[in-house]
């Protein structure tokens, strides 16, 4: 072994010292790689879990909270909804097509190992610039991973978001979501329990790929990790859909004592954690697992990230019956070892002990580092900008169509029209609504669910930009007709030993966790993206919530569209002087200034529960967020998904830049029947909800009044920009 | 009326054809899996869409040649009816019940969309509820699903009729703006010469029920069970 062979597995010399203080002793090769991916960011949260401690967890509905492979909470009638998000940021930057797929094939396999069925998949991406050619050959290279892996496991992709930044360029963005459904007593968790309890490893053979590809996530890119491709994994979704029904097959036997996927770090990580989970230790004979090629070593097998396999812990003497299931499937299912008592992790090629090493010393021995935090210096002057001092325009109409032509904001149906979105027959409300709704065969309830975050907000003011984008993922939920329940978040940040970045992702989270309390949404798992920097520069920061709602009877269910003549616009919520940090001073100013919007939680909140309440009364015909684009662009898109025009008018006494454009929070806009008008005003009223009845539903264009100005514009002309906005880009 | 779906290892759209067939039609069906070569005396077989064998080679092909296939296959050619929709299409295809074949879409990319169809043959067991030339909405989501034959095939398909479905606009016009994937001649389903075996790209069990959008898939089923109670079952 090399003298320094500790820096090539991405330690520090600190975090040697305390290995050799662990052990007692020098540790070999073996044990040093075993470190090094279990001690990495990716693994072990070392520069972030103190951080995260912030995170509310708890709620009545709340079966299983972070910790395990995902959160799980109840749904009424003995239902749980398992649910997580993860990044394959790094990956997907060298590999878009690979990178993406195995993304999606990772997240899925971190729901049904927790018993659920996976029932839908979301994305969150983002990407530089859709005028570059490299973010052009990313993206398509990512969406046709994400679809390729996807629709091959016949789990629809409901729903998601796409940003483009020029931050992105270098270092796209790909988070995976994926949501499943079982009953309170197929919950399995990732426990070797029982001392004399076999260990199985079932699914695809162990092969080469993916060796430090954790370590290698825990690191920033530079033009030296394109050599790091073979750290990339290649999927096999065909073996996946096989190893997810043989799974959940194996676990209805309830011969399953615990059960793990082997996603980062393979099997080094989830024999470990699941040993270290249940206060045993695990013994595995690495001359067992089966293996693609010839001649791997020790540390080659328990290193590798080879996709499609799980580790199953099984009763004793219940071998025979499980190996039966998968031999069904036509998969492998191995005894690679068996659980003991003594706490250690002991890994044995034939006779021979090649590695023993205590296995909380893997997991929670783990060093946490409290890093410096300090505010960067191009916060104050981006937020001090003198917005005053900018122009106005002349034409209105004409800003409008650009940003409805702006990618970030056009429509996302080149992107959601490769993924299969209705296998399952469960989807009510598909892609291209405020958040999807799948319904619950068997009842008439469904659940709503949604991927959000603006990481402009976040980058001129993190705690804002936290707060906003939890508050914004539950608005996309009530707009829907769904209640909130919980979320799961994925925080994508740059390098965490720079102070500056250290100190946006505590504001971010700080402003999350206060979200969480007052919207009663809390965290119940999620996943952690640091290093996300490129030759030094870092990304925006940029959360990413993931969010799941309950919509208690299907008749709630409600979409963005304006639906008929003559009904009545109303606006909930206070349109504010603000144009700091929105699309428009980006896409017309080319300005990334200003201060993020205000947001009152207690507002937002009262917003939200009456809208809720005004479905639920069966009063509401439409509802949509106000967000990138402001009131016109979502005045604009209920226009479009409707086929029909509306005459409104905005008199608040702000510059008009402001009232069309301006992203201020916390803004909902439905339409009513106008039969309806007098008990909705008198609802409002109760509520004690600020709102604005803005004009009607009608006619084929989009008439705004203000005081001495307008704007008129034609829907199929909205249209016609909003919708090939990408593919027009796409084929260029 | 008794009805079979065959599942492959990675068929996905099996249990969706299953629910349609026991909740909405509410008549008896089985899973048939596909290691077996037992059909449990079903009067229709389904073969859903999905992947059966990954699909990694041409789609279709592997599962053309699985144990279960062999059944299918005198099923079929002894006059039983089969519906194959999407993979079940391509699988019916490359085992030879069906002409022709099914080719990357013209956008080399999965498409998943609703269309329109033109409604070109009632005197089907399969479409016997819908009126002649109208224009129905039932979703598409595949890669590979132009429909190619060779002249002489394409000829024969159109001189006898045996073109059931026809991508189409809402006037029911046909023309290469309604095609969503470069079919040749607009084709989204076609029927075998002895009328008892349909192979559609459109999935008709996504949208069988109002909640989902729409009911005009519902009608392929329905249309089944009409022929069959009207006298095919006696």
């Amino acid at each position: 072994m090399k003298e320094d062979f500790w820096k090539e597995v991405g330690l520090s010399e600190s975090e040697y010292e305390l290995i050799k203080e662990i052990l007692q002793r020098e540790p070999n090769e073996v044990e040093l790689g075993m470190f090094g991916v279990m001690w990495s960011e990716h693994c072990s949260y070392k520069n972030s879990r103190n951080v995260l401690k912030q995170f509310p967890t708890e709620a009545p509905w709340v079966l299983q909270g972070p910790g395990e492979n995902a959160g799980v909470i109840d749904i009424g009638d003995g239902q749980a909804v398992a649910f997580k998000i993860e990044s394959h940021n790094h990956p997907s930057a060298i590999e878009p097509y690979q990178g993406a797929a195995t993304g999606v094939g990772g997240i899925i396999r971190d729901i049904f190992t927790m018993g659920a069925r996976p029932i839908a998949s979301l994305n969150s991406l983002r990407f530089g610039s859709l005028k570059s050619k490299k973010t052009q050959y990313l993206f398509s290279g990512v969406v046709s991973g994400i679809a390729g892996y996807g629709n091959r496991i016949g789990v629809p992709t409901v729903a998601g978001e796409v940003y483009f930044h020029p931050s992105y360029e270098d270092n796209c963005l790909v988070n995976a979501m994926s949501v499943g459904l079982m009953n309170h007593e197929e919950l399995a968790k990732g426990f070797a329990s029982g001392p004399g309890n076999p260990v199985f490893v079932v699914g695809a053979r162990t092969g080469r790929d993916g060796i430090h590809g954790a370590t290698f996530a825990s690191e920033e890119l530079s033009e030296a990790t394109e050599e790091k491709r073979p750290a990339v994994q290649a999927g096999d979704p065909f073996m996946e859909k096989l190893l997810m029904e043989a799974c959940l097959e194996v676990i209805k036997t309830g011969y399953v004592v615990g059960m793990q996927d082997m996603g980062a770090a393979g099997i080094t990580s989830s024999a470990c954690e699941m040993a270290s989970r249940a206060g045993t230790g695990i013994e595995i004979d690495v001359a067992k697992v089966p293996c693609r090629e010839e001649g791997m070593s020790a540390y080659e097998i328990l290193l590798s990230e080879s996709q499609e396999r799980m580790l199953i812990v099984v009763q004793k003497g219940k071998e025979k019956e499980v190996q039966d299931i998968f031999t069904k499937w036509d998969l492998e299912a191995t005894v690679i070892g068996q659980v003991t008592a003594d706490g250690q992790m002991t890994i044995r090629e034939g006779k021979e002990i090649v590695a023993q090493i205590p296995a909380k010393a893997l997991t929670e021995l783990c060093p946490r580092y409290d890093r410096e935090a300090k505010e960067p210096e191009y916060l104050a002057q981006a937020q001090g900008y003198d917005l005053a001092s900018l122009p106005e325009m002349e034409d209105y109409g004409k800003v409008l169509v650009t940003l409805l032509g702006t990618p970030t904001i056009a429509s996302k149906e080149w992107v959601y029209s490769q993924f299969d979105y209705m296998v399952g027959t469960n989807t009510v409300v598909p892609p291209g609504s405020d958040a999807a709704v799948l319904r619950i065969k068997g009842y008439n309830k469904g659940i709503a669910m949604k991927v959000d975050g603006n990481s402009r907000y976040v980058y001129l003011d993190p705690y804002r930009g936290g707060q906003i984008a939890v508050a914004e993922a539950a608005r996309n939920i009530i707009c829907t007709g769904g209640k909130p329940l919980a979320i799961t978040d994925c925080l994508n940040f740059g390098n965490p030993e720079k102070p500056e970045i250290f100190w946006q992702f505590k504001q971010a989270v700080a402003g999350m966790s206060e979200a969480c309390r007052v919207l009663g949404t809390p965290v119940v798992g999620g996943n952690v993206s640091l290093y996300n920097e490129t030759n030094g520069e870092a990304i925006y920061p940029t959360p990413i919530v993931g969010i799941v709602g309950l919509v208690e009877d299907l008749a709630h269910v409600t979409t963005l569209g304006f639906k008929q003549e003559e009904d009545i616009i109303i606006l909930l919520g206070i349109t504010k002087d603000e144009l700091g940090a929105s699309t428009y001073l980006s896409v017309i100013h080319g300005l990334e200034a200003g201060k993020t919007p205000e947001i009152d939680l207690e507002l937002e909140k009262q917003v939200q529960q009456a809208t809720l309440e005004l479905i639920k009364m069966g009063l509401v015909v439409s509802a949509h967020d106000c967000s990138e684009g402001g009131l016109a662009v979502a005045l604009a898109e209920c226009c479009i998904q409707g086929k029909i025009g509306a005459d409104v008018a905005l008199t608040e006494n702000i510059r008009p830049s402001s009232i069309l454009f301006g992203e201020s929070q916390s803004r909902i806009i439905i339409s009513i029947n106008k039969s309806k008008i007098d008990l909705v005003l008198q609802q409002l009223k109760k509520f004690q909800v600020p709102y604005k009845v803005l004009g009607s539903v009608g006619g084929d264009s989009l008439n705004i009044a203000g005081s001495g100005w307008k704007v008129n514009v034609d829907v199929a002309e909205m249209e016609e920009k909003y919708r090939e906005a990408i593919a027009c880009l796409m084929k260029g | 009326m008794k009805f079979g779906v065959v599942v492959f290892p990675g068929s996905s759209c099996e249990a969706d054809c299953y629910y349609i067939i026991d909740q909405i039609l509410q008549e008896p069906v089985s899973y048939l899996w596909h290691a077996e070569q037992d059909l449990r005396g079903v009067d229709c077989l389904i073969i859903p869409g999905g992947y059966a064998y990954g699909n990694y080679l041409r789609a279709g092909a592997i599962a053309s040649n699985s144990p279960i296939m062999e059944k299918v296959i005198a099923f079929g050619k002894k006059g039983g009816l089969i519906l194959g929709i999407c993979n079940g299409f391509q699988i019916l295809t490359e085992a030879g019940l069906l002409p022709g074949a099914l080719i990357k879409n013209r956008s080399l990319r999965f498409q998943c969309e609703n269309t329109l169809l033109r409604v070109e043959q009632t005197n089907t067991p399969f479409t016997s509820t819908y009126t002649q030339h109208e224009v129905i909405k039932i979703p598409i989501a595949h890669e590979e699903g132009a429909y190619v034959a060779d002249k002489e095939t394409l000829e024969r398909l159109e001189k006898e009729g045996r073109i059931v479905f026809r991508y189409c606009n809402e006037q029911g016009e046909i023309t290469p703006e309604t095609n969503p994937n470069g079919a040749l001649n607009n084709i989204a389903g076609i029927i075998n010469e002895q009328g008892n075996i349909l192979g559609m790209m459109p999935h008709p069990e996504r949208c069988a029920e109002a909640i989902l959008g729409g009911e005009d898939g519902e009608r392929i089923f329905s249309s089944l069970l009409a022929w069959w109670q009207g006298g095919a079952g006696r």
